[in-house]
């Protein structure tokens, strides 16, 4: 037994973290891939908690408790009102591919851990084995909001990646400054309001949240 | 305490026009608002002038010689700039464009991304820059599909998901840097505080440090408007109402450069090396060529000085980029002639279009006949624009072309031929729309254009003299930045 059962631990949320971000990639349901980003942000408060308790870090529990509350409950939450207003609870979104995208995150993680190896290799933390799995959940988010075309998964994408650099943030560092995660959650939160309001624009300008409408800005 | 009314009274603006926005009075208050920030922005430069660079409260926000001359720019264009949307937004509520409530928002969301500017440019913690940042994209998202035409809302839709994105590789370039910080700071809120940071910046270790500029200049690459990645900034400066293409070309792409910069000082401390400079200078290189030759195929007016702005953008980025005494002296003042002229311009734009009822520069004929104050902040603005002497764009522009014959004569012909490009094709298409044959009608609202020979009259100054403590504040900054 070389790594303690709170490190074990830790890495297993990490390992579920990178599952989560591959079934988000092939997740077509919009229903689902709204529950896979609240289980993935409860993954994500569980792991910060344990992380403080294990490093004796105090201000991680305030991280981890509002990761709790912004990200495995309040956005959640405001998703499913959304899609229930918006009426596109069951929509189902066609995904081409799902083979090839597949491989793509799967280079993608490689990609990611060759880059954060050296960064790890320097980091002091008992969680710099997952600074690698981090970085391959935010290039996977940003792989799905690549390939989705619909205005929610796409946001879903964005909280994802958000997510993702939260969880670097935390392996590489065990956090930023209070001060600074208060204002990213602000952001966040303030973000998800606005883009609340802009489904409904979208939705009343084109008579649908498919963005392959929106295709008239265009250099010609 | 000048700091804290620098930001307190924007902050403010923006609750009160929340609640009053819809108000007939709420231009004037507006206006208002943003005359109370500039006067306290003129204290705090008066403070500086009188008493040098200092920092405020734990040292969490700070001014210097970089962005004290920001900070007044910042407070003078949105003090302008409110001025010319009083008429303005009136002559769109007349034509049924915006109703009141819309106005409120307008009003209000304008004071708070003065606000998020304002703090981007004073904090000390480049955390929190971040987050400023971040807030004035979600300022502006909302301004910008303020119309609510369909392509209003592609136009902020892009805008919101590449800046998003690219602020996302931003955030993560802060993580690596403190991450390199808390080696050397310790843990905490003081680790990312660029003096600190600055202080230490050569036991910073550099591989990290590296891998951090390249995702801050990414990141904070796509809010200048950097090519390639500039999608987001011709369609919402396009679509947006005119007061806030003005404020986005003239103010917030200043606030983003500001960020690399601040950031490009701290790597080259650590690396010792040109790393930075050399990324600067092609990603300001292909901006500068790519924005001319797209400038030249465009058809909608707001489009094109859009695009004029991602050229100049480059222009200062390569000029910081290749760093050094000229150079980056160049790169400030262009900073400066830069944002007022385009805001200039953007006045004078916006109320040829409301004219001509369209923005497609087909459409835009003789203004100088029907409206001649219109026709010639136009003509100048543009002369002003393309480099001509004696504007302050000529000096900056001069500077910066001698400088790369001089170290990098590799880039002259690439430079030389987009400014010329564009040259060329604004000229031209200037010409047309100041002269030729019209048929018009007159605006309901007296236009407001004092802010635009304002403008270009601080710009004609610049070309010919630069006031002393400015000068000294840009050789400060020069070699802050080196």
């Amino acid at each position: 037994m070389g790594i303690p059962f709170s490190g074990q631990l830790i890495n297993m949320c990490a390992a579920l973290l990178l599952l989560i971000a591959f079934a988000m990639l092939s997740q077509r349901r919009i229903l689902s891939l709204i529950n896979l980003f609240a289980l993935q942000g409860l993954i994500l408060a569980f792991s910060t908690a344990v992380v403080a308790y294990t490093s004796n870090q105090h201000h991680l529990y305030t991280s981890a408790a509002l990761t709790l509350l912004l990200k495995a409950m309040i956005l959640p939450w405001i998703l499913h009102r959304l899609i229930r207003k918006l009426d596109i609870k069951w929509d189902v979104e066609t995904l081409f591919n799902i083979p090839t995208i597949m491989l793509v995150g799967l280079v993608l993680v490689v990609f990611a851990f060759n880059l954060a190896a050296p960064i790890s290799q320097m980091a002091g933390t008992i969680t710099k084995s997952t600074l690698g799995i981090a970085m391959a959940s935010v290039l996977l988010s940003f792989l799905m909001m690549i390939t989705r075309s619909k205005a929610v998964p796409q946001v879903v994408g964005f909280l994802a990646m958000e997510n993702g650099l939260f969880f670097a943030a935390t392996s590489a560092t065990y956090g930023m400054p209070m001060v600074v995660e208060l204002g990213i959650a602000l952001d966040v939160l303030v973000g998800m309001f606005i883009l609340g309001i802009f489904f409904f624009q979208i939705r009343v300008a084109f008579d649908s949240l498919d963005l392959h409408h929106m295709e008239k800005l265009k250099e010609n | 305490m000048e700091i804290f009314w620098v930001l307190c009274i924007p902050l403010f603006g923006g609750l009160m026009l929340a609640v009053f926005g819809m108000r007939r009075y709420a231009p004037e208050l507006n206006s208002a608002m943003s005359f109370c920030t500039f006067a306290a922005a003129a204290a705090l430069t008066a403070r500086v002038i009188s008493s040098g660079s200092f920092s405020a409260w734990d040292e969490q926000f700070f001014v210097d010689a970089f962005n004290v001359f920001l900070v007044s720019l910042t407070a003078f264009v949105g003090f302008t700039t409110s001025l010319f949307s009083r008429p303005y937004m009136r002559i769109e509520h007349d034509h049924g464009k915006l109703s009141a409530n819309r106005l409120r928002l307008y009003y209000s969301m304008y004071q708070l991304f003065s606000f998020t500017m304002l703090l981007a440019l004073l904090t000390n913690n480049m955390g929190i820059l971040w987050v400023a940042m971040e807030a004035a994209t979600l300022t502006t998202v909302l301004l910008v599909s303020l119309y609510r035409t369909p392509a209003s809302i592609e136009a902020a839709w892009k805008y919101f998901i590449l800046c998003g994105v690219g602020l996302a590789q931003a955030l993560f370039g802060t993580i690596l840097l403190y991450f390199a910080a808390e080696k050397i700071l310790g843990a905490g809120g003081n680790a990312l505080l660029w003096t600190h940071l600055n202080a230490v910046k050569t036991q910073l270790e550099p591989t990290v440090l590296s891998l951090s500029f390249v995702f801050l200049l990414v990141g904070y690459g796509t809010k200048v408007g950097l090519a390639p990645l500039h999608n987001w900034l011709p369609d919402a400066h396009a679509e947006g109402p005119t007061p806030v293409s003005a404020v986005l070309s003239g103010l917030l792409l200043n606030v983003a450069l500001y960020a690399v910069v601040r950031s490009k000082v701290l790597v080259d401390g650590a690396l010792g090396t040109h790393f930075a400079g050399n990324f600067m200078m092609g990603f300001g290189l292909f901006s500068v060529v790519m924005a001319a030759f797209f400038l030249s195929r465009q058809k909608d007016v707001k489009r094109m000085f859009a695009y004029s702005s991602i050229e100049h953008m480059g222009l200062m980025t390569f000029a910081f980029g290749m760093g050094g005494p000229v150079a980056t002296f160049a790169g400030l003042l262009h900073m400066t002639v830069h944002s007022l002229t385009k805001s200039a311009i953007f006045f004078a734009v916006g109320h040829a279009a409301q004219k001509s009822g369209t923005q497609l520069m087909d459409g835009i004929r003789g203004l100088i006949k029907t409206n001649p104050t219109i026709g010639w902040g136009m003509a100048l603005g543009t002369l002003a624009i393309l480099g001509m002497p004696p504007f302050g764009v000529f000096t900056s522009e001069f500077m910066i072309l001698t400088t790369a014959m001089h170290s990098y004569p590799w880039a002259m012909p690439f430079l030389l031929i987009a400014l010329g490009v564009a040259f060329a094709s604004i000229f031209g298409r200037m010409q047309l729309m100041v002269f030729g044959e019209t048929g018009g009608q007159r605006l309901p609202h007296p236009p407001a254009l004092i802010p635009v020979f304002v403008h270009l009259a601080l710009v004609l100054l610049l070309g010919l003299y630069i006031p002393p403590y400015l000068a000294e504040w840009y050789r400060q900054a020069t070699a802050l930045i080196g």
